[in-house]
C-alpha cells in the first residue's frame, strides 16, 4: 500500500505504542503534522523545543517508556541539544524526530538548515539522517530499539521534508530484521557466571560491605531485587542522586545519598568499606571526590550494562557486564546456594554498630529559623514532604534546591524522583514535571525549583495551563543563583560576582497568573502549610508557590571539589564531633 | 617513530554508512584520545569498511578506547593488532627538490628501497614507496637531506599475520568454497 513518508512516520510511532508526543511544528516537519491530526497519539504543543525534550525525559523517567519529541529543522534541532545531552548523561530513553531541509537542499545553507546529525552526534546514543521515505519505518524501529535496550539513551531521526511528502510502500520490519540491520549492536544482559560466583564469595566474606546503588538499578527495574539482596545479606544501602527511591528511604538499611552533598554517614561508609557492591552506578566525580582518596580499602564489585564503565574510573575486582536485575537475581541465587552448603557470612556486626553510631551523631540537620526570621528552604521541603500525598513525584531543577530535595524528601518508591544528574541542566524541572505528570496523571507532581532555574523555562507553564496538566511548582526563591553564591561565599572570600537576582522582578505570582496558573507567595513559616494545602487541593490548573527563603542558607555536608571525601565539611554544630567519623 | 611503545594498532570493522568516520573521529576528539594515523577503505564484505587506527595510548588506556569505540552502533568488530603478529603497510609519496647531479642520487636511493619514480621535473622529482612504516621512516629521513617539497603518507593499514596453521586453513576453506560453487 502506498502512503506518504509522513503517514509512515506517524503509523510507525503508533506501532511503537507511542501515546504522547511533545513537540512544536515548523517548516520542514510540517508534513508530519497533517497525519498527526488523524492519529490517536496525543500531541502536546510546547512553547520552546527545549521544553519538549525535557518533557520527553520526565515522561520517560516515571514511565520507563521512551519519551518522544517532534520538532522541525535548524533552530528547533539546536534547541534540542540540551535535552538530548541531558538524556544521554542520565541514560534516559528518548526518541527525537527532527525535520530537515529537502534532500536536494542539504549542504546549500538553505533556510533553517543545520547539520543536525553532526551537531547531535556526541549527545545521542545514535542518530540517523533518513534519505528516503521507504527507510522511515526501519529508522523508527532502530531508534526505539537502540534507545530502550542496553544502556538506555536518546536517539534522533533526522527526516528531510521530501522524504515526508514522497510515497513509500508501507511495511513494518520484524524484530529479526531490526537486529540484523544492526550487526554492531548486541548489548549483553546476562552476567558472566564465574564473575557472579566471585561476587557472591566476596559479599559473603566482607566484614564492611556496602551496596552502592545507582540509576542503572531503576533503568533495569531492579529495585525489588536490590531489596531482596540487601535483606538477605543485611547490608546497608546508599542510593546515588540518580537512584533516590530505588531503595526505600524508610528502610532500616537505607543510608540515603552519598557524594558531594550526601549525608555524612553515606559518605563515610563508602570511605571505610572493605567492599563496595556497585549496582548500576558509575563512580561519578560527585560521588568519589578525589578518586585517589576514594574508598581506599574497598574491593569493588561493579555491575553495569555498559562495558565501558568497567574500569573507567575505578578498577573493579569483579566486573560484571549485564542487566542489573538479572545479575542481582543471579548473585542472590549464588549466595543462597553458598548458604545452603553451610557457608557462613562474615560477621558484619561491628560494622553495623559503627554505622548506627554515625547515623545517630551525624544526621542531616539545619538551624530552624526563630520567629520573625527568614524562612528556611529545608523547612519548606519538610512541610511539602509531610503535607503531600503518598507517591508524590518530585522533580527538581539544579542547584541548592536540588540537593535539599534529595536530602530532605523521603523517597520510598522507585520512579518518584526526577532530576538532571549528570548534565546539571538548570531549567529542567518545570518541563520535566509536565512530562512526568503526563506519564503519571494519577500522581501529584511537585516541581522544586530555584528562582534562577525557574526563569530559564517557566514559559512551559503556559503549555501546562493550556493542556490542563496540573503540576505544582515550589520556587525556593532566595534571589540568588544559590549554589554559585555558596561557592563564592566559601571559596572566593565572599566576593559575590554576578549571582544576585532581583528580589522584586519578576513578580512570580503575577507571572504565574499571567500564564494561567494559580500564584501564591509565602514569606513566613506560618504561611507555609496553608499554601501547600491550597496547592495540593487545586487540580484543574498548575500552581506556583513563591517561597521567599533565606539566602544565607548553605547545603551541608559538602565535599569541596577536588578534595577527598574524608575532607567533607560538616555543619558548624557537628564539626566538633568530627572525630566520631572514624 | 612508527614503533613508539605507546602506539597500538586497531583494526575496526564498521558498517559502511554515511558519517561513520565522523563518529569515530568525533569519539576520539571528545574523549581526548589521540589518533596517530588513520586509514579507511571498503572491506571484503559489501556494506562494511575497515578502519585502521594507530592510537597513542600514553594518556588513556587502550581498554577504554576499545570499549568506547565499541559503543558506536556501527562498529561491528575491533581487533587489536600486535605489531609483532601483524603485517603492516603504508604508502609514501614525496616530491624532492633536485638539481642535475643530485637527481641520480635520488633515483639510486629510490631504487635501493624498491620505490618508484612517478614524475620528473626540471627542479624536482616525485617518488613513491610502499612498505613497512619503518622502512618509510628510513626513506623519508634520507630524502630529507635533499629537501622535501611535499610529502604525503597514507597512514598504515594492517592485518593479522597468518600463522602456518591459519594459512593452511585459509587455503582449505577457499577450496571448499570452490567445490560448493
Amino acid at each position: 500500500m502506498k502512503i506518504t513518508g509522513a503517514q509512515a512516520l506517524i503509523r510507525s510511532l503508533e506501532m511503537e505504542h507511542v501515546e504522547t508526543i511533545f513537540g512544536l511544528p515548523g517548516g520542514c516537519i510540517l508534513p508530519a503534522y497533517d497525519p498527526l491530526l488523524d492519529s490517536s497519539i496525543r500531541h502536546i504543543l510546547v512553547r520552546h523545543e527545549q521544553g519538549a525534550g525535557h518533557m520527553a525525559e520526565g515522561y520517560a523517567h516515571v514511565t520507563g517508556r521512551p519519551g518522544v519529541a517532534l520538532v522541525t529543522s535548524g533552530p528547533a534541532a539546536t534547541n534540542m541539544v540540551t535535552p538530548l545531552m541531558d538524556a544521554y548523561m542520565d541514560s534516559i530513553p528518548m526518541v527525537c524526530i527532527t525535520g530537515q531541509v529537502p534532500t536536494a537542499a542539504i549542504g546549500t545553507d538553505a533556510f533553517q538548515e543545520c547539520d543536525t546529525v553532526g551537531i547531535t552526534r556526541s549527545c545521542t546514543k545514535h542518530n540517523e539522517l533518513v534519505m528516503s521515505a521507504q527507510d522511515i519505518p526501519m529508522a523508527v524501529r532502530q531508534a526505539f530499539h537502540i534507545a530502550t535496550t542496553g544502556r538506555p539513551g536518546p536517539t534522533l531521526i533526522d527526516i528531510p521534508k521530501d522524504c515526508l511528502t514522497n510515497t513509500m510502500d508501507w511495511y513494518w520490519p520484524t524484530d529479526e530484521e531490526v537486529i540484523e540491520s544492526l550487526p554492531g549492536y548486541r548489548p549483553n544482559t546476562k552476567g558472566h557466571p564465574r564473575m557472579i560466583k566471585e561476587a557472591a564469595k566476596l559479599i559473603m566474606a566482607s566484614e564492611r560491605p556496602i551496596l552502592y546503588v545507582g540509576g542503572g538499578v531503576l533503568k533495569a527495574r531492579a529495585a525489588e531485587a536490590v531489596r531482596e539482596l540487601a535483606e538477605l545479606t543485611n547490608i546497608h544501602v546508599v542510593t546515588t542522586l540518580m537512584a533516590r527511591g530505588a531503595f526505600p528511604d524508610d528502610h532500616p538499611l537505607c543510608l540515603g545519598m552519598p557524594g558531594m552533598h550526601g549525608n555524612a554517614t553515606a559518605i563515610t561508609v563508602m570511605q571505610k568499606s572493605d567492599l563496595l557492591i556497585n549496582l548500576g552506578a558509575r563512580f561519578d566525580d560527585r560521588i568519589t571526590g578525589k578518586v585517589s582518596a576514594f574508598a581506599p580499602e574497598a574491593k569493588i564489585i561493579h555491575v553495569d550494562i555498559d562495558p565501558a564503565e568497567q574500569g573507567k574510573v575505578r578498577k573493579p575486582d569483579v566486573p560484571i557486564v549485564g542487566d542489573a536485575k538479572q545479575v542481582i537475581e543471579e548473585i542472590i541465587k549464588a549466595i543462597k546456594e553458598m548458604l545452603g552448603t553451610g557457608v557462613v557470612q562474615a560477621d558484619t556486626g561491628a560494622w553495623r554498630s559503627r554505622i548506627s553510631g554515625w547515623r545517630e551523631q551525624f544526621p542531616l540537620s539545619y538551624e530552624p529559623s526563630e520567629p520573625g526570621e527568614a524562612l528556611k528552604p529545608q523547612f519548606c521541603l519538610e512541610q511539602l514532604r509531610d503535607l503531600s500525598p503518598e507517591g508524590t513525584i518530585l522533580v527538581s531543577g539544579v542547584g541548592q534546591h536540588q540537593m535539599w530535595s534529595s536530602q530532605y524528601w523521603k523517597f520510598n518508591e522507585p520512579y518518584t524522583w526526577v532530576n538532571s544528574g549528570g548534565l546539571g541542566t538548570m531549567g529542567f524541572s518545570v518541563p520535566a514535571a509536565i512530562g512526568a505528570k503526563v506519564g503519571r496523571p494519577d500522581r501529584t507532581v511537585w516541581a522544586i525549583d530555584g528562582d534562577g532555574c525557574f526563569q530559564m523555562t517557566a514559559q512551559e507553564l503556559v503549555t501546562a495551563a493550556v493542556e490542563r496538566i496540573p503540576i505544582k511548582v515550589a520556587i525556593l526563591n532566595n534571589s540568588y543563583l544559590g549554589m554559585v553564591r555558596q561557592w563564592q561565599e566559601m571559596f572566593y572570600d565572599e566576593r559575590y560576582s554576578e549571582v544576585y537576582l532581583s528580589p522584586e522582578v519578576p513578580n512570580f505570582v503575577m507571572w504565574a497568573e499571567a500564564m494561567g496558573c494559580v500564584g501564591i507567595r509565602v514569606d513566613s513559616p506560618e504561611e507555609v502549610q496553608p499554601a501547600i494545602d491550597k496547592a495540593n487541593s487545586i487540580d484543574d490548573r498548575p500552581v506556583v508557590i513563591d517561597f521567599r527563603v533565606d539566602a544565607r542558607e548553605k547545603v551541608f555536608p559538602m565535599v569541596p571539589a577536588g578534595f577527598g571525601n574524608d575532607d567533607m565539611l560538616l555543619p558548624e554544630w557537628q564539626e566538633a564531633n568530627r572525630g566520631g567519623l572514624k | 617513530m612508527s614503533h613508539d611503545i605507546n602506539h597500538h594498532i586497531l583494526s575496526v570493522l564498521v558498517q559502511n554508512r554515511p558519517g561513520v568516520l565522523a563518529r569515530v573521529a568525533g569519539l576520539f576528539a571528545r574523549r581526548g584520545f589521540n589518533i596517530f594515523s588513520l586509514a579507511v577503505a571498503p572491506a571484503e564484505d559489501e556494506g562494511f569498511s575497515r578502519i585502521t587506527i594507530v592510537v597513542d595510548v600514553e594518556s588513556t588506556s587502550l581498554e577504554q578506547i576499545v570499549k568506547q569505540l565499541f559503543k558506536l552502533i556501527e562498529v561491528v568488530k575491533i581487533s587489536e593488532l600486535d605489531p609483532r603478529r601483524s603485517v603492516e603497510r603504508e604508502l609514501l609519496l614525496a616530491t624532492v627538490r633536485t638539481t642535475g647531479d643530485q637527481r641520480a642520487q635520488i633515483v639510486e636511493l629510490t631504487n635501493i628501497f624498491e620505490g618508484k619514480i612517478l614524475a620528473v621535473g626540471v627542479e624536482a622529482i616525485t617518488v613513491s614507496l610502499d612498505g613497512h612504516p619503518e622502512k618509510l621512516d628510513d626513506f623519508e629521513e634520507l630524502l630529507a637531506g635533499y629537501g622535501i617539497v611535499e610529502l604525503q603518507r597514507t597512514g598504515r593499514v594492517a592485518l593479522p599475520k597468518l600463522d602456518r596453521e591459519a594459512r593452511l586453513r585459509a587455503v582449505s576453506s577457499k577450496s571448499n568454497q570452490g567445490k560448493a560453487g
